[in-house]
């Protein structure tokens, strides 16, 4: 191809780029931190509070923090439910997107989504649309970390 | 033999423009809480429209729509030669499917955003062409059956970027025939090239088919030898906020300044309150803005000439999650009082 035309066309484009990034508002950040920051804080309070409960309960710090997980996880995927947390993940951001509650929804969320495609190749294929990455590159790492740590000690 | 249908680089004259006799515009509960509640024919109570799905509902929506067009004119639907329609979704089914139910000749067309200008220019191509004399152009779009296709599921809980839009709830319908009734005529059309700057961004559509509507415009102007106040309006079909913005400054680059009577269909379609960011988009968008407020205001003469520039990004989910950047398309067409 003919570079000198590349290059016109890779300046012009650069052009509209630069008047794309001027015109384009910008993004919301410290109204989105603080959101983020209070509603994430919120739900890891909820989480403390729960983990309390069930230490107070007589169960040992790991079994109430299964206990804790499950517990939140179940309320995160009922409000999806019920219609709120997707509300509230547009104010929340990644304050509700973070936490256990976060992964939840995105699965729940999927698993409504498809539901019409049948159980098989709707929820069942696409249950892990969003989610999916997050269990891949998790278990990926946890595997990793499992190595490291055999092989230093 | 000299081309006398064509003139110019893109644009088309019609020898007889075909004149836009009926249409019907029925569009979601969201549109119907914006400015134009009173300018629509109806507005669904709920997304569902009493179907099981979403895809459903919006071929429902298509074909109600094309029925109640239809039954303006007294016409029945096996009155209409030929059905030339399009939609957002994976193989045009609210299209096709409304067309099983319809028994219309049909013809599918697929120009994301930008399907009704392309399916009123082929229609009036038709008409104009001496094939048929009565001939339907409609699209549709619906918010969470393009929502799931191009984005995330309905109840996840993410947060909306700035610049990106709200894909309208709305289908619109014309019905199109030979000139020999008074009304708005389809008098020339521009068909617009793919323009493509290089953006990436699927959330900011609009700036990614700016160029398009630039260049589909500074073009049609050029070829019919019209300066660009000879349009009362000139109405871009769903750039939003970011992408007219864009658009102007690219008109001043240009050396066009159709100001003041430029606007945009999803800048128009929503009040600020709405939370719907840079605006509406979706063949919805310029659908039903047509067929509700901007008929009705050539109608009542309050405009005279109007271009319609429709724009579409030609991208899918696919292309983008390989990095490749979005083809911008726009289509103009001029419709006129006689």
């Amino acid at each position: 191809m003919n570079t000198s035309a590349d290059q016109i066309k890779k300046i012009e484009a650069q052009e509209y780029e630069d008047l794309v990034s001027q015109t384009k508002p910008k993004p919301t950040l410290l109204k989105n931190c603080i959101w983020a920051f209070v509603i994430g804080g919120l739900i890891c309070t909820l989480g403390q509070v729960i983990l309390n409960y069930f230490i107070g309960q007589g169960l040992t710090k790991l079994d109430a923090g299964s206990a804790t997980s499950v517990v939140l996880i179940f309320l995160a995927a009922l409000f999806t439910g019920l219609g709120w947390y997707d509300v509230l993940g547009k104010h929340a951001g990644a304050g509700s997107i973070v936490p256990i509650t976060g992964f939840a929804n995105a699965i729940v969320a999927s698993a409504m989504e498809f539901k019409r495609e049948g159980y098989v190749f709707g929820v069942g294929a696409r249950i892990f649309t969003v989610a999916g990455p997050t269990l891949v590159f998790g278990f990926a790492v946890s595997i990793l970390i499992g190595l490291i740590k055999v092989v230093f000690s | 033999m000299v081309n006398q249908k064509k003139q110019g680089l893109q644009t088309i004259i019609f020898e007889e423009p075909p004149v836009l006799t009926a249409w019907a515009t029925i569009v979601g509960p969201k549109e119907g809480e914006g400015p134009w509640r009173s300018d629509f024919d109806w507005i669904m109570e709920d997304y569902e429209f009493g179907e099981s799905s979403w895809e459903k509902a919006e071929s429902k929506l298509l074909r109600e729509t094309v029925k109640l067009a239809v039954s303006k004119k007294n016409y029945q639907p096996e009155d209409i030669e030929l059905l030339v329609s399009g939609d957002l979704l994976n193989q045009i089914t609210s299209s096709s499917f409304a067309a099983r139910e319809l028994q219309i000749p049909f013809l599918g067309m697929y120009g994301a955003c930008s399907t009704m200008a392309e399916a009123l220019l082929t229609a009036a191509m038709a008409i104009d062409g001496g094939y048929f004399e009565r001939v339907v152009a409609a699209v549709s779009s619906h918010h969470y059956s393009a929502e799931r296709q191009f984005r995330f599921p309905t109840e996840q809980g993410v947060q909306r970027s700035m610049s990106s839009q709200w894909t309208v709830t709305g289908a619109g319908a014309v019905v199109l025939e030979k000139g020999i009734y008074g009304g708005p005529r389809l008098t020339c059309a521009t068909i617009g090239k793919i323009i493509d700057l290089g953006q990436k961004d699927a959330n900011d559509l609009g700036s990614a088919m700016a160029p398009a509507a630039a260049d589909t415009i500074k073009t049609h102007l050029s070829d019919t030898n019209r300066p660009s106040d000879y349009y009362d309006l000139i109405v871009t079909g769903d750039l939003g906020k970011v992408g007219s913005a864009l658009l102007k400054q690219l008109f001043i680059k240009n050396g066009v300044v159709p100001e003041p009577n430029y606007s945009d269909c999803g800048v128009l379609m929503f009040n600020d309150n709405q939370d719907v960011h840079a605006g509406g988009s979706g063949c919805g968008c310029s659908a039903s803005m047509l067929c509700g407020p901007l008929l009705k205001k050539m109608v009542q003469g309050k405009i005279e000439r109007l271009l319609l520039v429709a724009t579409g990004a030609l991208m899918s989910p696919t292309t983008s999650f390989q990095g490749e950047s979005i083809p911008g398309i726009a289509h103009a067409v001029a419709l006129e009082n006689p």
